[in-house]
């Protein structure tokens, strides 16, 4: 079936197979792999993306479900003005070791800082309880996360 | 890596049209809602449709109102907008109590009311509030809807009385002036499928409890309820003693079963003392405390 979906403000259109997931979508007919694919099961969170500005896990929406509809990713965080603060926050704070899981950390922190702009630690945790690290120990990822609400953002959102 | 079998896939334009689709592809069809069941299970190859309905588009099986004396949720109310109703958090606090520990904030954007129920799982947290609070759901069909309360709608163990070509449309709870509720889990980790939760709703005037529900689940409570408890309780002032002995009988009704969540003692244990605890703060929340 033929699907078409704005990705960062892009229009992707692709002949796939019903079944394929979004995930895949995004990095196999975007071409866009800054998404990461990791569990399969809806717990690590690393393919976070968002779908009509919600965040979601893209391994378990269909790339059908997405057809007509607007889809950013990590690609789509920085901005005119240079990096997202969440994105910095992250240099800052020192919030990643191997990185598997940053595009989803940052996924949903932006998601979140937008619907709660000055949240407590504790609610950080809970904003990023979908997403799974395994190297971090999650202080420093809370640390990015606070540092980045602390920094407003000056970027457009593209979607 | 994990992919579902072939499949087909086709968007539902209104409700009637889903179920037209429903009748032209037969068993072999699907309902996709929220998809957090469903595709995992396709994933497993547990479950293999052949066709796939999209609802997400369906803006009539959306939104949270009120109508007359009950609370009426679309089926494709996501478990976010529960957890963040005012009117909903308004009469039973038991809904934002239960969302909060209903999966992740990420997986509450997209799972629904209507998607838990009609999976029925025997672990569904919204499955004992349903219960609890003695909702019904609105079931439609080619022939017309019917309506059916939730202390019937479930056959076993993702068995419900939806019929392969009709959809749930709604979710109804009835409205209880100065009803105080509450839920209570234990699970494994943050996150998780409960190893026992309860909740209940008190109602208490002139310090007696005129009306309550108690609804329990992950312990193979029959329509994830306790009747025995709750006609225990009714005229009874809400002591101490009484809602222990409520609870005992809540427990009573659990029959669950050893598994890797924990010895099934331990879950008549936690269906004890969950569902005294849920009484305490429901009980209360109904007095103004």
């Amino acid at each position: 079936m033929q699907v078409s979906m704005n990705i960062n403000g892009e229009p992707v259109t692709a002949d796939i197979e019903a079944r394929k997931l979004l995930v895949h979508f995004i990095r196999e007919d975007a071409g866009l792999r800054g998404t990461h694919w990791g569990c399969d099961t809806s717990n690590c969170g690393t393919c976070t993306v968002w779908v009509d500005g919600e965040a979601v896990k893209s391994c378990t929406v269909l790339a059908a479900q997405a057809d007509g509809h607007e889809v950013r990713t990590v690609e789509g965080l920085e901005g005119a003005d240079g990096l997202d603060p969440v994105q910095q926050g992250f240099i800052e704070c020192h919030g990643l070791q191997c990185g598997f899981c940053t595009p989803g950390m940052l996924m949903t922190a932006r998601w979140f800082l937008d619907r709660n702009p000055s949240p407590t630690k504790d609610e950080i945790r809970e904003a990023i309880s979908g997403q799974i690290c395994r190297c971090t120990g999650y202080k420093n990822i809370v640390d990015a996360i606070h540092w980045a609400a602390e920094h407003p953002r000056t970027n457009e959102v593209t979607a | 890596m994990q992919t579902p079998a072939p499949t087909d896939y086709v968007r539902a334009t209104s409700v009637s049209h889903a179920i037209s689709l429903l009748e032209e592809h037969g068993e072999e069809s699907r309902i996709l809602a929220g998809g957090h069941s469903l595709l995992p299970m396709m994933k497993l190859r547990i479950a293999r449709p052949e066709m796939l309905i999209d609802i997400n588009e369906l803006d009539e099986l959306r939104g949270i109102r009120v109508d007359g004396d009950e609370l009426v949720l679309g089926a494709m109310v996501t478990h976010r907008e529960v957890l963040e109703s005012p009117v909903l958090f308004e009469h039973y606090a038991i809904f934002r109590e239960c969302e909060k520990v209903i999966a992740d904030p990420l997986v509450r954007n997209r799972g629904t009311v209507g998607g838990s129920m009609c999976q029925a799982d025997p672990s569904e947290d919204l499955s004992a509030v349903g219960s609890a609070l003695r909702g019904s759901v609105v079931i439609q069909g080619a022939s017309g809807t019917r309506t059916v309360p939730l202390r019937e709608f479930h056959e076993g163990p993702y068995e419900t009385q939806v019929e392969p070509a009709e959809i749930m449309t709604e979710v109804r709870f009835p409205i209880r002036p100065g009803a105080g509720s509450a839920y209570e889990k234990v699970e494994r980790r943050v996150g998780d499928w409960p190893v026992c939760s309860a909740g209940v709703y008190v109602v208490v005037s002139d310090g007696l409890v005129t009306d309550c529900g108690i609804g329990l689940t992950a312990v193979s409570a029959e329509h994830f309820c306790a009747p025995a408890a709750e006609a225990f309780l009714i005229g009874k002032a809400p002591t101490e003693d009484n809602l222990r002995s409520a609870a005992q009988l809540a427990a009573d009704a659990a029959d669950p079963s050893s598994d890797q969540r924990g010895p099934a003692d331990y879950k008549k244990h936690l269906a004890n003392e969950l569902t005294y605890r849920a009484l305490v703060r429901a009980a209360a929340a109904s007095q103004g405390a």
